[in-house]
C-alpha cells in the first residue's frame, strides 16, 4: 500500500474539553446528555471513547465537529475555541451516508468542491485518496453499487482527502461484518501512523478500543460522565490474545458494570 | 473498470442487475406471436375488403390496405430475427393481435352491420377519412395546443420549483408561503378561468397564466416537501466539509429533492393538460380543445374521435418525454413510477 502522499507532514490537533455540559430540549423537558466532561488530548494521540449505548458519545463528537454548541463549558482545538464546523476536524459516522446521486469520486471530492479547490487538483487528490483506502478502480461506481465495507472506505476517503488534523470516528465499524471490521481497523491504524492526525474513536467495543487506542476514556450511562481513563501502552501491532490487553479488558468491563461477563 | 470486476468484489452489486435479459440464441428464433398478429391483420383486411359496407365508405379500400400493410410488416418482422430496435415490439405481440381483432369488431358493429348507429358511432374508415381529409387542420390544432402549453408549463415549472426550494429551505419563506399553498393550492386552476379571461389583455396570456398556475402548485408543494425531507446527515456532512449555504442548497438540498420535484412536474403536466383543453374550449379559438368544440358543433363525431386520438398521442408522448428526462437525470435511482 502507498503512504499518504499529498501531505506527509500533517500535524494533529490537540483537543481541550473543559467542563462541558449538554442537554437536549425534548417534549418531556431538557434531557441531560453530557455531565461536566473535561478531557485533554495531545496532538497526534489516538483516544477511544467507550461507554454504553445512548450515553452521549456521539453528542460529544458533534460538539467537537462544531455541528452543535454545548449548553455549558468550552471546547477547543489547538487551544482555539470551537465555534463551528471546520474541514480540519472531520467526522466519520456509523452510516457512510454517501450522496446516492454522486459517484464515489464525486462523493470524495465533496469537501474540495465546497472549499473551492481547483477541479483538476481536486480530481488528482481524490483519486489518490481513493487508491489509499483501496477503492482504486471504483471512481465511477455509484454508492448503491458498493458493499458496506467499501461504502465505509469511501466515507473515510471523503474525510481524508481534506487532510484533517482531527479525525472523529463515530463507531465507524459498528455495522460491518467482523472480517471487514478487522481489515478496516488495521487500515485506520496505518493511516494514523502515516499521517499523524489526532484520532478520537467512539466505540462500545472494548476489544476494538484496546487494539487501537493509546488511551481509553470510559463514560458512565447517560448523562455521560468520565468514570475512568486507561492508558494502553502495548506497542503496535497488537494481538487480541495479548495477556496485558486481556487483563485491561476485564478491568474496563468491570468499570462498565459487566463484571459478571468475565 | 469492468463491470465483472465490480460484481466480483462487491457483494451488493448483484442487486443492480435484476432485469433478466433473455439469452441471445445463435439462430434467430421465429417470432410466433408476430406471425399470429400478422394473420390477424390479414384477416382484418379480408373482412374490410370482402364484406360490403351498409352504406359504402370511401375509405374502406384504404383501411384494408393499411391493415394489409401492417400484417405484411409484422410477417416480415417475425422472420427478421431478434435484432434492432423493432425487436422491442416482441413482448407486445398479444396487443398487436388484439388490435386487429378490436378494430374488426368495431368495424363489423358499425360499417358492416350498423348495430351501433351513426352518428355517435362512426366506423374506423370515417376516422381514417378525417386523417386523410382534415389532417392540415388537425395538425395545426395540435401545434397550436403545444405552443400554448409549453411556455405556460415551463414558466409554471420554474416558478413552482423556485418557490418550493425557498419554502423548503428558509423558515420565513415557509411561514408565509406554506399557508398560501395549503389554502389556494386545492383550487383547480380552471376555477380562475373567468377571472383570468377578464383580467388579462388576451385569451393567450390568460391561458398561459392558468397553465402556469396549474403546473406551479404541485411542483411547489412536492419540491418544498422534498427539500424539507432531506436526510439531515447530508447537511451535517457537507457543513463539516466547509460547505456554504449556497453549496448546501444547490449541491445537497436540490439533488436530494429531485425525485420529488419530478413527481411534482408529472402531476403539474396532468393538471396543465386539463387547463389547456378547457381554456381552448372557452376562449382561445385554436388548438385541439377548440377542434373538439368545433367538431361537436357540427355533429362531426368522427372528427371528435380523431382529435381525441391525436390528443392522447400528444399528451402521452409529452409524459413519456418527461419520464425519459427524469430517468436520465435520476439515473442513480431505480425508477419508481413506470410510464
Ligand atoms: N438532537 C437530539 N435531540 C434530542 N435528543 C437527542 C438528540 N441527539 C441525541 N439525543 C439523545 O441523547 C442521548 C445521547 O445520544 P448519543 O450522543 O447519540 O449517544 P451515544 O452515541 O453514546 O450512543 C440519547 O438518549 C439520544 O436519544
Ligand atoms: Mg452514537
Amino acid at each position: 500500500m502507498v503512504t499518504l502522499v499529498h501531505s506527509p507532514a500533517t500535524t494533529g490537533l490537540s483537543v481541550q474539553v473543559r467542563g462541558v455540559h449538554h442537554a437536549f430540549d425534548t417534549p418531556g423537558g431538557p434531557l441531560p446528555v453530557l455531565d461536566d466532561v473535561t478531557l485533554d488530548i495531545e496532538p497526534g494521540e489516538f483516544v477511544a471513547l467507550l461507554g454504553p449505548s445512548g450515553c452521549g458519545k456521539s453528542t460529544l463528537l458533534r460538539l467537537l465537529a462544531g455541528l452543535e454548541a454545548p449548553s455549558e463549558g468550552k471546547l477547543g482545538a489547538d487551544k482555539v475555541r470551537i465555534v463551528g464546523p471546520d474541514p480540519s476536524r472531520l467526522l466519520v459516522f456509523q452510516d457512510p451516508t454517501l450522496y446516492p446521486w454522486r459517484s464515489v469520486r464525486g462523493n470524495v471530492a465533496l469537501g474540495l468542491e465546497a472549499q473551492g479547490v481547483d477541479p483538476q487538483q481536486a480530481a488528482a487528490r481524490t483519486d489518490r485518496t481513493l487508491r489509499l483506502v483501496g477503492l482504486g478502480g471504483f471512481e465511477q461506481a455509484l454508492p448503491s453499487e458498493l458493499s458496506g465495507g467499501m461504502a465505509q472506505r469511501a466515507a473515510l476517503a471523503r474525510v481524508l482527502v481534506n487532510d484533517p488534523r482531527l479525525l472523529l470516528l463515530d463507531e465507524p465499524f459498528g455495522k460491518l461484518d467482523s472480517l471487514t471490521r478487522m481489515t478496516l481497523q488495521t487500515e485506520i491504524l496505518r493511516l494514523w501512523r502515516d499521517a499523524g492526525f489526532t484520532v478520537l474513536l467512539v466505540t462500545h467495543d472494548v476489544e476494538e478500543a484496546l487494539l487501537l487506542a493509546q488511551r481509553i476514556v470510559v463514560f458512565s450511562p447517560r448523562p455521560a460522565r468520565i468514570v475512568r481513563e486507561v492508558a494502553v501502552e502495548e506497542p503496535y501491532p497488537r494481538r487480541r490474545d495479548n495477556p496485558a490487553l486481556q487483563s485491561l479488558r476485564r478491568d474496563i468491563l468491570a468499570s462498565l458494570g459487566h463484571a459478571h461477563e468475565l | 473498470m469492468s463491470s465483472s470486476a465490480l460484481a466480483l468484489s462487491s457483494d451488493r452489486f448483484a442487486g443492480r442487475s435484476e432485469e433478466v435479459v433473455e439469452p441471445a440464441s445463435p439462430r434467430a428464433p421465429v417470432w410466433r406471436g408476430g406471425i399470429v398478429a400478422a394473420l390477424a391483420w390479414a384477416a382484418a383486411a379480408g373482412v374490410t375488403w370482402t364484406w360490403p359496407d351498409i352504406t359504402p365508405w370511401s375509405r374502406s379500400g384504404l383501411l384494408g390496405a393499411v391493415e394489409c400493410t401492417l400484417g405484411a410488416a409484422l410477417f416480415l418482422l417475425a422472420f427478421a430475427g431478434n435484432r434492432g430496435r423493432l425487436a422491442a415490439l416482441r413482448p407486445w405481440d398479444r396487443w398487436l393481435g388484439a388490435g386487429a381483432v378490436l378494430l374488426t369488431l368495431w368495424q363489423i358493429l358499425t360499417a358492416k352491420t350498423a348495430i351501433l348507429p351513426l352518428p355517435f358511432f362512426p366506423p374506423p374508415q370515417s376516422i381514417l377519412e378525417v386523417y386523410t381529409d382534415d389532417s392540415a387542420r388537425l395538425l395545426e390544432s395540435a401545434a397550436r395546443s403545444l405552443l400554448l402549453l409549453l411556455p405556460g408549463y415551463a414558466i409554471g415549472g420554474a416558478v413552482g420549483f423556485a418557490n418550493g426550494v425557498a419554502i423548503g429551505w428558509w423558515k420565513q419563506a415557509s411561514y408565509w408561503g406554506h399557508p398560501i399553498l395549503r389554502f389556494v393550492g386545492p383550487l383547480p386552476a380552471t376555477a380562475w378561468l373567468p377571472l383570468a379571461f377578464f383580467v388579462f389583455p388576451g385569451s393567450q396570456s390568460a391561458s398561459t397564466f392558468l397553465i402556469a398556475l396549474a403546473t406551479a402548485f404541485p411542483v411547489a408543494v412536492l419540491t418544498s416537501s422534498g427539500v424539507k425531507g432531506v436526510n439531515a446527515a447530508y447537511y451535517d456532512i457537507a457543513r463539516t466539509l466547509g460547505a456554504s449555504e449556497r453549496f448546501l442548497i444547490l449541491k445537497v438540498a436540490i439533488p436530494a429533492a429531485l425525485p420529488d420535484v419530478f413527481v411534482g412536474l408529472f402531476m403539474g403536466l396532468g393538471a396543465s393538460f386539463a387547463v389547456l383543453i378547457v381554456a381552448e374550449m372557452m376562449g382561445v379559438k385554436a388548438g385541439l380543445g377548440w377542434y373538439l368544440q368545433w367538431a361537436q358543433g357540427w355533429a362531426a363525431y368522427a372528427n371528435l374521435y380523431g382529435a381525441l386520438i391525436v390528443m392522447a398521442l400528444l399528451f402521452s408522448s409529452l409524459i413519456a418525454l418527461l419520464f425519459t428526462v427524469r430517468d436520465r437525470v435520476l439515473a442513480w435511482q431505480k425508477a419508481i413510477v413506470r410510464w
